[in-house]
């Protein structure tokens, strides 16, 4: 994909997939999700990445926890109302066990949402992310994402903690 | 091997653990799930590092075991995974099966109830579901039941020296873990970590 050519990724995505190969990880487990698409695209498209769909995101939590035990970094892709199926597998996992689980959270429910249930799902995210103590952050600006994507997926790593960003619509556009 | 659940013999959990632990000779990883499926591979032998202990996550023994086969692919791995936990996250038989992970086998301890939580039965025993024939359906070709402990070896053998995934479904009785884990998860991990560091 992009490795032909040395110039920076100039989209979201781009940026956030390079941040993944600049800090080695290589497994992108993923439930489906609109926004997150062209990342998805990118990283199925690239054999830097070892990516596939899972059923559910606990299952997903699951996969990337043991493989990072055994060696292999890995991120979990979803979108907010799959985020929230979440607290236990994570407090009892990731957490308890102290393995830095990464995670990427399409936003939504907010500015604009049209369905209530998403609203209404999108207010308990960060709650149960600071009631774990999971570093997470919002990337809302383009010429803020590759340091703040970097930075957060660098300290999961050396802090040994679970981490989340939260790919906000002022970024992607969000849904249509 | 056998492809439904008539003429099954009931088989100990904690014998069968024992017996299939004793027969890993390559560093094989084993991912106990949560309570007594845990608590017979502590059992087993809690100072071998290979063993990976959960705690409340549900469920997952399966998806944890997936993860440590793509991160290494020469070590066989095995999830020791409940009825009523398997129930929970049917969904990742399909996600193994779509990503067929030639080094992964789930062991299911079957014996209908809840038994951690007073011996509840399961929705499946009631209506008579077949959780062999679900992971077949799935797409996992290599799952079937232990008709008896010859039939267990046997299956273990070939999940030993074939490519998988394998499913291992076996009929046991209500008798609970004996010895409960220790609950200090950074220790396991860590001394599961050290010995996934060391090459099969």
């Amino acid at each position: 994909m992009t490795s032909a050519t040395d110039a920076p990724p100039t989209t979201w995505h781009g940026i956030f997939r390079q941040a993944l190969k600049d800090n080695d990880v290589r497994l992108v487990t993923y439930v489906p999700d609109n926004v997150l698409r062209p990342l998805i695209d990118g990283c199925h498209a690239d054999p830097y990445f070892t990516t596939f769909p899972c059923a559910r995101e606990e299952e997903a939590v699951g996969i990337v926890t043991g493989a990072n035990m055994a060696g292999m970094r890995g991120i979990v892709m979803m979108q907010t109302s799959g985020f929230a199926t979440l607290p236990n597998a994570l407090a009892s996992l990731p957490v308890a066990f102290q393995v830095p689980v990464l995670m990427v959270v399409s936003e939504r429910g907010t500015m604009g949402e049209f369905n209530p249930g998403q609203a209404i799902v999108c207010r308990t995210m960060r709650p149960i992310l600071d009631s774990m103590g999971i570093e997470h952050h919002t990337v809302t600006r383009l010429d803020e994402a590759a340091f703040m994507i970097d930075r957060t997926i660098r300290q999961a790593f050396a802090t040994r903690w679970p981490a989340c960003l939260i790919i906000s619509p002022l970024l992607s556009g969000g849904r249509k | 091997m056998t492809d439904s659940t008539d003429n099954l013999h009931v088989m100990n959990r904690a014998a069968l653990t024992k017996r299939l632990v004793a027969g890993l000779k390559n560093r094989e990883a084993v991912i106990g799930g949560i309570g007594n499926s845990n608590w017979d591979l502590w059992a087993s032998g809690k100072e071998r590092g290979e063993n990976f202990y959960m705690l409340g996550s549900m469920g997952l023994a399966a998806p944890i075991a997936f993860g440590v086969a793509i991160a290494q692919p020469n070590r066989r791995v095995f999830a020791l995974e409940g009825d009523g936990s398997m129930l929970m996250q049917l969904g990742c038989l399909s996600t193994i099966a779509a990503q067929k992970p030639k080094n992964l086998t789930i062991v299911l301890w079957d014996n209908g109830i809840y038994q951690i939580t007073g011996g509840q039965g399961t929705p499946a025993r009631t209506a008579g579901t077949d959780l062999v024939g679900i992971a077949r359906a799935s797409g996992i070709a290599s799952a079937a039941w232990a008709a008896d402990e010859a039939e267990f070896d046997a299956l273990v053998a070939k999940a030993l020296a074939t490519d998988g995934p394998h499913v291992i479904g076996v009929k046991i009785d209500s008798e609970p873990g004996r010895n409960q884990t220790d609950r200090d998860p950074i220790r396991f991990r860590e001394s599961f970590m050290r010995a996934m560091a060391v090459g099969v």
